[in-house]
């Protein structure tokens, strides 16, 4: 069965084309969506793409938050639709609150790209269930705000409620450290409660290919391709 | 469409209430001498306008008019076979396979940085982005080459910290790879860093649009930010000595919004791609002025401009300022009156705004109304083409002579602590810490990141990669300028050779001293004749560049330093070759010849604080033959890592294959032996000599024999040196008959530390260095 793929541009956007081609190379139909529009053309997952939504202006994410498209977002994520947010796309989906907690400032203060080690947590979402629970990767972080941040209650919830779905892995400490922006329990991605929204902050998509370092991130897009055909991931994910 | 209002057209421009009358004094502030001003009498036939002396001071300043470097730029060779568009346009561009062609330019923003770091490199990125996405190529990397003073000078601290995050942030936000380049510290560069940008873009050979006004009766339209009074003169300021008095020239410097660049990319490629309009050009140095009269004589017709018209960010501005404004984001663009509406319609989607404000003339006038008085009238063409061109005395400076015959002082201390010393100074370090705040994978397409030898990218639905880079050792220019020139293409080309790519052609940036000093004027000609020999050697052309003349401070001239922007091509992307140790086990061969000259090298800079011998001799045809074995043996699959031999001599090229990977989990290390490689030559010169044509490969043994094969018929010298150790193997070299052995893991804390170190309070600088 193929799979309907919106990808969601906004002005500033810039991972929209790479969000899209790795959708595709799994065989979804994917389009992009204009941050004006109203409708989500019957997409069955949804991609907010990295990039700098208005510049980043005021505050990551802030004023993406705003955009007509975004009630449709909330509407499909509301109905249980599997929507990803990639990098801005987090940032806007936590603007949004479609997830809790907020990304700030790198702890370095610099915006840090490198590719670092993480730990697959949750693996019943529509975009990692390809993946083992543990399953470590290496993915491309590119960011100057991605220290997630949240008060004591809602961290405690996350990790209670297994909703952490990434998190930067413990490197050779002599050689790297693992958590490269000074988030949360070293939180690099996390999840809504029911699992269907996912935010994180690594690239997946752009490493879908030996030719790009590694495939290891197709994994976050042959999930939702696979869940089309099984048994929603949502179901087997109550605990 | 509103209706374009302008002034009738008289060859007569009269003076604006309240402006000055032309002094000798207002002729000198800008920077125009008083036979220049003499040539605008005649051409005029009338004393000019305060408007038109801003504009000619504008276009005839160094940075706009060549004027003392047109004559020797004309020596380069600019053609081939691959050439799509040769110097003149906004940017080269050379064929690649499947019907795809790349753009690519490189310019300098060194004067603004060395007064506003951040704003300065920010807008320089700016800047040449939108070079090539107004040839209607699609940017898909950026590079840069930085120059700073020492790192132990706050100063210095803080312009190197601020321009590093200036570049990464504007072209983070547009989304463009920082895929390579280069950051030197060296004492010239105090007071005078440099900032070189440059941009590749890919586009479909059909789409190439060219930056020339047509069609008498066509609307200028401007689109993109609104002008304001930010880098009014620019164009100016970058053609003058920096001086203590510089720091005023601050409010001069532009302000970048990389938020509105993303939206004039997207716009643009769309005007462009949909035909909707007949030429477009980016307002870069002086502005509107350059963009229109450029525009103008290319196309050989005149234009007239209502700057009544111009979308201004504060009311009261004047012509002058408006012509003369170098606001960024904003676009000149050429277009029929009936596609006016539509070409505001994709403006409006990307949330930017198209006005017209002009149209194009049968006249040959460049023409520019405020509200109905004609305030500049000149001959168009004249204007472009009619600057003085100077021909300044060359001569070497004698102290430059006697340093390439001066003995150098003893190095104290043995081989193992040089290269220890070597990798730990912050030229041979590590630059992580720079592309570190660089985006280098955004487009999902990198397939060679920066920390190699050259960038790589491999273009979506094709199978070809693109390699890029930009080099330059200054060190061997100031010394020996024509070889210099020579070994900074030569670089350049075996970068791009050592990821399998086949070098296609280059773009530079010349950035020298003030150009009428004879020993600077010497520095420049006999570097470009350095350039053009070996660009002809290796069929690479010249597509264009930029110079920058008057890097100069109080504490003295910047060493000669053109940069060489090289883009190659790999038949197939899958073939690329990495620079570090890949598989323990594997064989490491030397290919080319060591003779041990140590003139200008690296060893004898950090570790004795000399600069002096004379550099190698670059031996073009060696380079070529060696640069086409690299290609050839990438081709057939046979290399599993080929590191470029140049900085540090053999000793720092083994080392940095044998650390690794910028994130490679360990070192692999290595074993070398040189015993029967360059007998004879005493071991620092053998370990830290800066021969040209060199690399140092490593392969599977059972390739051996293939690329022993296929060095003979290339007519490169190999050498089996040894083998790739065991992760966390230490590096051990044999050479004059002792085993020299290394930490690898200790040796990689030391290189990947060397700046972060030293930066680590970078933020406080700017309070104790300005």
């Amino acid at each position: 069965m193929s799979r309907r793929v919106a990808v969601v541009r906004f002005p500033g956007s810039n991972c929209d084309a790479d969000a899209l081609r790795a959708a595709q190379l799994v065989g979804a139909e994917a389009d992009y969506v204009w941050h004006r529009d109203t409708s989500l053309g019957g997409a069955d997952v949804v991609i907010l793409p990295g990039g700098f939504s208005y510049g980043d202006y005021l505050r990551s994410g802030a004023i993406a938050r705003f955009s007509p498209i975004m009630a449709a977002v909330r509407s499909h994520a509301d109905a249980g639709g599997a929507v990803l947010g990639i990098c801005n796309g987090f940032q806007i989906l936590c603007e949004a609150h479609l997830l809790p907690g907020a990304l700030m400032r790198n702890a370095g203060l610099s915006f840090v790209s490198r590719p670092v080690p993480v730990t697959v947590e949750r693996t019943t979402t529509p975009f990692t269930s390809a993946y083992a629970p543990g399953a470590r990767l290496t993915l491309p972080v590119a960011h100057g705000e991605g220290r997630f941040a949240a008060t004591v209650d809602v961290a405690r919830m996350l990790e209670a409620e297994g909703r952490v779905v990434l998190r930067y892995a413990k490197g050779d400490p002599a050689a790297e450290p693992g958590n490269p922006n000074g988030s949360a329990h070293d939180i690099a991605g996390i999840s809504n409660a029911e699992g269907n929204v996912v935010g994180i902050m690594p690239h997946p998509e752009r490493v879908v290919s030996p030719l790009l370092g590694s495939d290891e991130g197709l994994g976050f897009f042959t999930s939702f391709m696979a869940a089309g055909t099984a048994t929603p991931p949502m179901e087997s994910m109550s605990r | 469409m509103a209706e374009v209002m302008l002034g009738t057209a008289t060859a007569e421009a009269v003076a604006l209430a309240g402006e000055p009358a032309i002094t000798p004094e207002l002729v000198r502030e800008h920077n125009l001498t008083v036979a220049e001003y003499e040539r605008i009498l005649e051409l005029l036939g009338r004393v000019p306008t305060l408007t038109e002396l801003g504009v000619f001071s504008a276009l005839w300043s160094e940075h706009c008019s060549y004027k003392h470097s047109r004559p020797i730029l004309r020596t380069f060779p600019t053609t081939g076979p691959q050439v799509v568009q040769g110097p003149g346009e906004n940017a080269g561009v050379l064929r690649l396979p499947d019907g795809w062609a790349v753009a690519f330019k490189v310019e300098s923003h060194n004067h603004p940085s060395a007064v506003e770091p951040y704003q300065g490199a920010a807008t320089g990125v700016g800047g040449i982005l939108r070079d090539v996405f107004t040839m209607g190529a699609r940017p898909v990397a950026l590079l840069n080459s930085l120059r700073f003073g020492p790192l132990d000078v706050p100063r210095n601290r803080y312009l190197f910290a601020g321009v590093v995050r200036g570049v990464g942030d504007y072209g983070n936000c547009v989304g463009i790879p920082t895929l390579g380049g280069e950051v030197a510290f060296a004492p010239g560069y105090t007071g005078n860093p440099l900032v070189n940008a440059m941009c590749v873009g890919l586009l479909r050979a059909g789409d190439l649009i060219r930056a020339r006004a047509e069609g008498t009766g066509n609307v200028l339209l401007t689109v993109g930010a609104r002008t304001g009074r930010d880098g009014i003169h620019g164009a100016s300021f970058a053609s003058e000595e920096l001086s203590a008095a510089s720091e005023a020239r601050r409010p001069q410097v532009q302000v970048g919004d990389p938020f509105t660049e993303k939206l004039l990319l997207e716009a643009s490629l769309e005007l462009i791609t949909s035909g909707l309009i007949v030429a477009i050009q980016d307002m870069g140095a002086a502005g509107l002025t350059s963009s229109s009269a450029e525009m103008a004589a290319r196309g050989g017709v005149g234009v007239e401009i209502d700057t009544g018209l111009v979308p201004t960010r504060e009311s009261g501005m004047t012509p002058y300022e408006i012509l003369l404004s170098e606001s960024q984001e904003r676009m000149l663009v050429v277009a029929e009156p009936a596609r006016v509406d539509e070409i505001s319609a994709v403006c409006a989607r990307w949330e930017l705004t198209a006005t017209p404000i002009g149209r194009v003339t049968d006249d040959g006038i460049f023409r520019v109304t405020h509200h109905g008085t004609v305030v500049a009238a000149i001959p168009g063409q004249r204007l472009v083409d009619d600057c003085p061109v100077y021909h300044p005395e060359a001569r070497e400076s004698e102290e430059v002579r006697a340093r390439r015959t001066m003995a150098a002082p003893a190095v104290e201390i043995g081989p193992e602590e040089a290269l220890a010393r070597l990798l730990g100074t912050p030229n041979l370090a590590s630059k992580r810490w720079v592309y570190e705040q660089y985006d280098s994978t955004v487009q999902a397409a990198t397939v060679i990141a920066p920390g190699g030898d050259a960038g790589v990218i491999m273009v979506p639905g094709t199978e070809f990669g693109l390699a890029v880079t930009l080099d330059c050792n200054a060190r061997l220019l100031a010394l020996d300028p024509y070889e210099g020139g020579k070994a900074a293409v030569a670089e350049a080309a075996r970068n791009i050779a050592c990821t399998g790519a086949r070098p296609l052609g280059i773009t530079d940036c010349l950035n020298f001293g003030n150009p009428e000093k004879p020993e600077v004027f010497f520095q420049f000609r006999e570097a470009c004749r350095g350039i053009s020999d070996a660009c002809r050697a290796f069929g690479t052309p010249v597509t264009g560049g930029n110079v920058s003349f008057y890097n100069e401070s109080p504490t003295g001239a910047i060493d000669p330093t053109p940069t060489i922007g090289m883009v190659g091509v790999l038949e197939r992307a899958a073939d690329r070759v990495g620079s570090h140790f890949a598989e323990p086990g594997d064989r490491i061969c030397i290919l080319g010849v060591t003779v041990g000259r140590l003139g200008g090298s690296a060893y004898w800079a950090e570790l004795v604080d000399f600069v002096g011998g004379a550099p190698a001799p670059v031996d073009l045809e060696a380079e070529r033959r060696l640069q086409e074995l690299l290609v050839a043996a990438a081709r057939d699959g046979l290399l599993r890592s080929a590191h470029d031999c140049s900085e540090g001599g053999l000793a720092v090229a083994l080392a940095e294959a044998a650390m690794g990977a910028s994130y490679a989990e360990h070192p692999l290390g290595a074993a070398a032996d040189l015993t029967g490689y360059g007998d004879g030559i005493a071991p620092d010169a053998l370990l830290f000599g800066e021969d040209g044509a060199r690399a140092v490969v490593s392969l599977a043994e059972g390739a051996l024999g293939a690329l022993a094969e296929l060095a003979a018929r290339h007519g490169v010298p190999l050498f089996r040196a040894g083998a790739v150790g065991s992760a966390g193997g230490a590096l051990s070299i044999v050479a004059g008959g002792r085993t020299l052995t290394w930490d690898t893991r200790h040796l990689r804390r030391t290189w990947l530390d060397a700046i972060p170190r030293r930066m680590r309070h970078a933020d406080l600088d700017r309070t104790t260095g300005a």
